[in-house]
């Protein structure tokens, strides 16, 4: 990591945040991997892994909750952090400064809406697939939309198990 | 540097020229160290333009380029050709450059800075507007290596606060191979460069205590008070030849004002009326800032001017430096002042803190005590 680099550099398996901690900051990726560990009683999962310009921390500057994850450095990795005061004393000036971060978390509930569809899918029972297929294909028909079967069956299983 | 990444602008090492974790406050009392508030490198050391003469090839990528490079990965069309007069051609803003060409616009946003002759020579398209006021400065380049810089400066930047007549203040800013000297006064002037280099102070800064020879010099000028109605119908001032903050952060200001004409002309509209309405008020509230910042830097000169004031600050901030549990009040201050990372009436509502106060007094009396007992505290360390 040269002299050129701006932020604060981490070792590999070091913590950059940790689950259950209070945040006031967000923090966006310069340099290397990090990876995002969902702490269980039985163990850590990673649920992501980040490169260069993301940005992840961001939720502790909108809402006093604390860290929902823990951020690890995956070989050296190069973080700057973005602390809550300046951003929103900044946003007061700026609004239009917050759009990168709308955008960023609006694409991560897209993401996450997919996991949980996916999963949701793999958990739910073969006869509940099914029938989710069908009453969606029904609903489709009924609003005279062209649906090939199966192109949305992620949502359809979610529809379903959501109104169960 | 901040900001520009939570908008997704992450500049890479190649345009970063030294990335900066502290800066050392230098005065005749002593010097100290005031780390970056979660000690990262925050402050970008970059070049703008081509760097010093005869580092060009040396040079990886120069500020300016970088940024105007990425709006032309954006779709902006850019033209490189200077720019000779504004005028007007029927109802539409009409620009002549490259030696007798010209072009129409719906809209034109002005950002030529305090130096051009462009503006200098006025701007016949806009009667209304005035030349801002400006400071001369002082600005040059060392060329020391890096292994010297990082052994004499390191990752700081270093700050001077002397009391040398007509010095508002200094700075050595390492950057690759070079260090840079800027140097902010009234009429700054080759007599005021030499007094301020041979100083002790600065002179401790450099390997062995020698000043080394300067590779380039310039005298350019700072916008200092804002000009008048810097937006017409169809055209806009924006960066230092419009409002931009005073002393510090001038590139931030810069692209705050750039983003606030951008905003008016995208949602509102492009006449006077749009910008005094929407564009006007950012200008207001920077001026308005300004004018505090006045009474900031009127504090800056009494610490320059009163030694026993200076030996508080230098006492109250070594104290807050060797204790992270403690409140950094006086750190945090002088941080923002020579960052400009919070706007002067922020830190002018911090100053006023009964804590601040508290301690200051306390630190006054202690430093002072501890100086006429013999015991200076810091001793130039
Ligand atoms: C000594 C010194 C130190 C400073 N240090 C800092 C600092 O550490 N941090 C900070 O944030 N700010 C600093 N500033 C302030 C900062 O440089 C300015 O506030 C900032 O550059 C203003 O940006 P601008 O785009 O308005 O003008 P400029 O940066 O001056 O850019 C104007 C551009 O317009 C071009 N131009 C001019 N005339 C014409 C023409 N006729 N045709 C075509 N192109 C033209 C120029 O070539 C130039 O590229 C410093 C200023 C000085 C003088």
């Amino acid at each position: 990591m040269t002299e050129g680099a701006l932020g604060k550099t981490y070792r590999n398996g070091e913590l950059i945040v940790r689950q259950g901690e209070e945040g006031n900051c967000m923090y966006v990726v310069q340099a290397g991997t990090l990876e995002v560990l969902r702490e269980e009683h039985d163990g850590s999962v990673r649920i992501a892994v980040m490169n260069t310009g993301d940005i992840f921390g961001e939720m502790s500057i909108f809402e006093r909750e604390v860290r929902s994850a823990s951020v690890r450095a995956l070989g050296e990795a190069r973080v700057l952090s973005i602390d809550k005061k300046t951003f929103l004393r900044r946003i007061q000036e700026d609004p239009p400064l917050a759009f990168n971060l709308v955008k960023i978390m609006a694409h991560r509930i897209r993401m996450l809406s997919e996991e949980v569809a996916s999963l949701k899918q793999k958990t739910a029972p073969p006869a509940a697939r099914v029938n989710a297929q069908e009453r969606r294909a029904g609903q489709d028909r009924r609003h005279g939309r062209d649906r090939r079967a199966g192109v949305d069956r992620r949502t359809a299983v979610v529809g379903r198990l959501r109104n169960a | 540097m901040q900001l520009l990444a939570s908008e997704g602008i992450n500049l890479p090492t190649e345009v970063v020229e030294r990335g900066i974790d502290a800066y050392m406050l230098h005065m005749d009392v002593g010097s100290v160290r005031i780390r970056t508030p979660s000690e990262e490198k925050r402050i970008a050391g970059v070049f703008r333009g081509n760097g010093p003469r005869g580092s060009e090839r040396a040079l990886r990528v120069g500020f300016d380029r970088y940024l105007l490079d990425l709006a032309a990965s954006s779709g902006a069309q850019v033209v490189r050709s200077l720019v000779t007069r504004v005028g007007w051609h029927e109802d539409r803003p009409e620009i002549e450059h490259g030696g007798g060409k010209r072009a129409c616009y719906d809209l034109v946003a002005l950002a030529a800075g305090v130096n051009s002759q462009l503006l200098q020579n006025g701007c016949d398209a806009a009667p209304g507007y005035s030349f801002p006021g400006t400071l001369t400065t002082f600005i040059s380049e060392f060329h020391l290596g890096q292994a010297a810089i990082q052994a004499s400066l390191g990752d700081a930047m270093h700050i001077f606060l002397l009391d040398l007549p007509r010095l508002e203040f200094a700075a050595l800013i390492p950057k690759g191979d070079y260090v840079t000297l800027c140097v902010l006064g009234h009429d700054v002037d080759e007599k005021l460069v030499d007094a301020f280099l041979a100083a002790p102070e600065v002179k401790r800064c450099f390997p062995d205590s020698k000043v080394p020879e300067l590779v380039c010099h310039c005298f350019p000028r700072l916008n200092v008070r804002p000009p008048a109605q810097p937006y017409a119908d169809r055209l806009v001032w924006i960066g230092d030849c419009g409002v931009a903050r005073l002393y510090k952060d001038g590139i931030g200001s810069a692209y705050r004002m750039a983003k606030a004409a951008a905003r008016t002309a995208a949602f509102h509209g492009v006449s006077a009326q749009d910008f005094e309405a929407h564009y006007a008020p950012t200008c207001k509230a920077m001026n308005w800032d300004n004018t505090l910042a006045r009474l900031v830097f009127m504090s800056t000169t009494a610490i320059q001017k009163l030694r026993p004031l200076r030996r508080g600050v230098l006492r109250m901030t070594a104290t807050e430096q060797a204790n992270r549990e403690q409140f950094h009040h006086m750190s945090s201050v002088l941080w923002d002042v020579f960052t400009g990372s919070a706007p002067y009436q922020d830190v002018l509502v911090r100053s006023c803190h009964p804590g601040f106060i508290a301690s200051l007094a306390w630190n006054l009396v202690a430093g002072n005590v501890a100086a006429l007992a013999g015991k200076p505290y810091g001793n130039g360390s």
